[in-house]
């Protein structure tokens, strides 16, 4: 009997969970799992020193198979939550899985918050245009036009645009990509887990079996390629003439900024020099 | 202990197949190509763990030399095992895990 070589990804995963997974096939939640598995192993984070938070919804199903300290939480209030455990425990490492409905519609208050005060989490978003888990509602995310299981006739909602949305309260690092580009979201989710201040990785997938099927894009292949496609590098995007840029996307760094002060930082701050006048008065 | 579903309890059975000893979906007869040249690498360029699968197509439709191809159930087999230039990009875009590219041999 000859041993498989192992990857990476299963030595974090819980093999006492039923596998395989719940995701229908072809969804792109599976691969952002083994692009954020990848690049915490990249990172060298111990399992014990990372928190991975969630709320409700497909992508939420995510901290279930990895084996870090995890939280499934309620719909919505994942950064919340996370925002609890980063004010307990500084030192770890807490990542943030949510989707669109569950980060920008339930949960949107959290999220611009938790910007504005730039304290340091890393949320990975993952946009699939739609609430697939409860049968294919509309979401902030869904594009104008798109049908979904409450717009039949279309949705006339205009969309979100959830990284200029983070960029306006206040978050630190920005970056989009999708779930085809698997290389270049591990490289944006190591960024973001280093950097020190609120940081979101929007990361557009896939969900052939509800939103794939209700707009006739295809089966899973079909619509990673035209994630390929139409999801261009910013300076290639700014080169495009006004008509070629619908239905296309930007991808990478949207903004970085080192100098906003760190939220647990500051809270600390305050705490050491809150203290000294009372130890001098104790001598 | 509870039972676990890593792939180190799987055997080897042909070049380019793993089939579960309990797995009762794999059982189905397939052609499985002898390995021609070899080069530097291993004989079965990716393993294959068929409970996991799915059977979405991602790997099969985005193996940049085609080395991988689909079973008449729609999982993917390896027909052309010497086109395989380990990129590793069938790994990575599994959803499910399934796939896994071997190592290369050292020197």
């Amino acid at each position: 009997m000859q041993k498989i070589p192992q990857r990476q990804i299963h030595k974090y995963l819980r093999h006492d969970k039923k596998f395989p997974h719940v995701w229908c096939p072809g969804c792109s939640n599976g691969i952002v799992l083994g692009a954020t598995i990848r690049a915490i192993a990249e990172l060298g984070f111990e399992r014990d020193n990372v928190a991975m938070v969630s709320g409700i919804g497909c992508s939420s199903r995510m901290p279930v198979y990895a084996d870090f300290n995890t939280l499934h939480s309620l719909h919505g209030r994942a950064i919340a939550y996370a925002t609890g455990i980063k004010m307990y425990k500084p030192e770890m490492e807490v990542v943030v899985i949510t989707g669109d409905g569950d980060g920008t519609a339930i949960g949107g208050n959290h999220f611009i918050h938790a910007a504005r005060r730039n304290i340091d989490l890393t949320v990975i978003l993952i946009n699939n245009y739609i609430y697939g888990m409860t049968g294919g509602q509309y979401s902030p995310t869904t594009p104008h036009g798109d049908n979904s299981t409450t717009t039949q006739y279309g949705n006339i909602d205009p969309t979100f645009d959830i990284c200029k949305l983070a960029i306006g309260a206040g978050a630190t690092f920005v970056a989009r990509t999708s779930a085809y580009h698997v290389d270049e979201s591990k490289s944006f989710i190591m960024q973001a887990l280093k950097h020190k201040g609120f940081s979101l990785v929007e990361i557009i997938s896939a969900c052939p079996v509800i939103y794939g099927k209700l707009n006739k894009k295809g089966d899973a292949p079909a619509m990673m390629k035209s994630m390929k496609e139409n999801i261009i590098p910013v300076k290639q995007y700014e080169k495009l003439s006004q008509e070629d840029r619908i239905n296309k996307q930007t991808r990478g760094i949207l903004f970085h900024d080192t100098e906003k002060k760190e939220y647990t930082a500051a809270y600390q701050e305050l705490i050491d020099s809150l203290k000294k006048p009372e130890e001098e008065s104790n001598e | 202990m509870p039972k676990t579903h890593r792939p180190e309890d799987v055997e080897r059975l042909k070049v380019g197949t793993i089939i579960r000893k309990d797995d009762k979906h794999s059982k189905m007869e397939v052609e499985i190509p002898e390995v021609k040249s070899t080069g530097d690498y291993n004989k079965a360029p990716v393993y294959i763990y068929y409970d996991w699968c799915k059977k979405c197509g991602i790997c099969v439709a985005f193996c940049p030399t085609g080395a991988l191809g689909r079973r008449p159930d729609g999982a993917p087999y390896v027909p052309h095992p010497e086109k395989c230039i380990h990129c590793e990009m069938c790994d990575k875009l599994c959803p499910d895990f399934a796939i896994t590219g071997a190592k290369r041999k050292e020197k």
